[in-house]
């Protein structure tokens, strides 16, 4: 392993990218940045722009609107990034999975690196998530 | 010459104040998260990011100007630096550094702040086009002051402008933050430092939520490592000549080490807290603050120092 994968795997920045999602997943992920589990223990720090980010974390459902832009955003990030599909919606479509404007799961349009499955997953769940995600 | 580029390189230069300022970033982050009840980054945080930063790929602007987007970060890096060798030498060396070297200090810890926004207005983003004007808005308003601010040193250390002079002037008569005027100017400065680092209550032209990192939004790799440098030099250069000018200079001799670094650290808690305590404030705020509040300490001091108080 390189000085810079050994770098990278220390230091995650993590972009998040909301589908069309209830913003459960939302408030379950800013859990992760309290003081019970405070995830910059591990240097994970939620940034605010796509050029920075080495995590692309997708929640929510993803429709005919949202498939172009999250292409768009995946084309913009810079490699090497890691993709997390986020919650129930994310991993497999969810209650959403037969609706008529859905556009296909998170792995049909851009490949996957982690699963976090649940709706909403627990802040533990993220945790085993994120250690899965750095030791890959 | 190799003398020269042994010190801009090395010692004081790059190397050893990007290794001194990531340990105070991580002071800082590690301060913030004991403020909010969490256990914080580890030890080697910021190099951490560092070596990320280099290792991955940087992305150019496709309807920007490529080689000022590409420059800009390499003026801020060389003039923090530069900046950080002329704030040091005359207190590792005494009697070293030139006539007039605190007014090139002086605009040697401008021009950071000043390719940041020329960096991001090459970029043709419209979020850094808001970041960049916030940011020249906010330069306007704290230089007034910080001039204000060392015309009241220069004043303090009878009419000299070089900075071993200055540190010789306190080690004879005492420390110039001893007397009220040097309350009032430590109270000014320690606000301008917030402002020049773009810490949170001045945070306004990279606010992360609202323009998405404003003046840095384009900046990937390795581009983005060398600004995170710069930065880092900057958070030790910036609390360094605070120290220089007003709490006596740093001394290397037996005990006065550790004094040294606890009023390094000192004035670092004061930002962090600062930082942690305040919400951001609005462009016409944070210019209201500068122009009106802090100009009329900086000019209290003046007169204070001239009655000397």
């Amino acid at each position: 392993m390189s000085l810079g994968s050994y770098c990278f795997r220390k230091s995650l920045w993590v972009f998040h990218f909301g589908g069309a999602s209830c913003n459960n997943c939302d408030i379950e992920i800013l859990d992760c940045l309290t003081s019970r589990y405070d995830v910059e223990r591990f240097g994970i720090q939620l940034i605010g722009t796509i050029r920075h980010a080495d995590v692309l974390l997708v929640s929510g459902s993803i429709n005919r609107k949202c498939r172009d832009r999250l292409l768009e955003v995946y084309n913009q990030a810079p490699k090497p990034l890691l993709v997390v599909a986020f919650g129930a919606c994310g991993c497999t479509g969810g209650i959403f999975a037969e609706g008529n404007t859905f556009a296909g799961p998170v792995d049909k349009i851009i490949p996957v690196d982690a699963y976090i499955p649940g709706c909403p997953p627990k802040p533990e769940a993220i945790l085993a998530g994120i250690v899965k995600l750095i030791n890959k | 010459m190799i003398k020269e580029l042994f010190y801009f390189l090395i010692f004081p230069g790059i190397i050893f104040s990007v290794l001194i300022g990531g340990v105070l970033s991580w002071a800082d982050r590690k301060i913030t998260a004991r403020v909010q009840f969490r256990k914080g980054p580890p030890f080697l945080q910021p190099f951490y990011d560092l070596g990320k930063l280099f290792y991955k790929e940087t992305i150019l602007p496709r309807n920007g100007a490529r080689m000022v987007f590409l420059a800009a970060p390499v003026f801020a890096l060389f003039s923090a630096a530069m900046a950080n060798v002329f704030i040091l030498l005359p207190s590792i060396f005494p009697g070293s550094g030139f006539k007039g070297d605190i007014l090139v200090v002086f605009y040697l810890l401008t021009i950071p702040s000043l390719s940041y926004l020329v960096g991001s207005l090459a970029s043709g983003n419209p979020l850094g086009t808001v970041g960049a004007s916030r940011e020249i808005k906010l330069i306007i308003s704290y230089e007034l002051t910080f001039i204000l601010a060392l015309i009241c040193i220069v004043i303090k250390s009878n009419m000299s402008i070089s900075i071993s002079d200055i540190i010789a002037v306190q080690q004879e008569g005492g420390a110039f933050i001893g007397s009220i005027s040097g309350v009032l100017l430590f109270i000014v400065i320690l606000f301008v430092i917030q402002a020049k680092l773009a810490l949170v209550p001045f945070d306004m032209s990279e606010a992360e939520t609202e323009i998405s990192h404003g003046v840095f939004i384009e900046y990937s790799g390795t581009a983005y490592a060398i600004i995170k440098m710069a930065r880092y030099i900057m958070l030790f250069a910036l609390p360094t000549l605070m120290v220089t000018l007003l709490m006596g200079g740093f001394a290397f001799t037996g005990i006065s080490i550790l004094w040294s670094v606890l009023k390094l650290v000192l004035v670092l808690l004061l930002i962090t807290l600062i930082r942690n305590t305040n919400p951001r404030l609005r462009l016409d705020q944070a210019m209201r603050f500068f122009f009106i509040w802090m100009n009329i300490l900086a000019v209290l001091a003046i007169v204070l120092t001239i009655f000397k108080l």
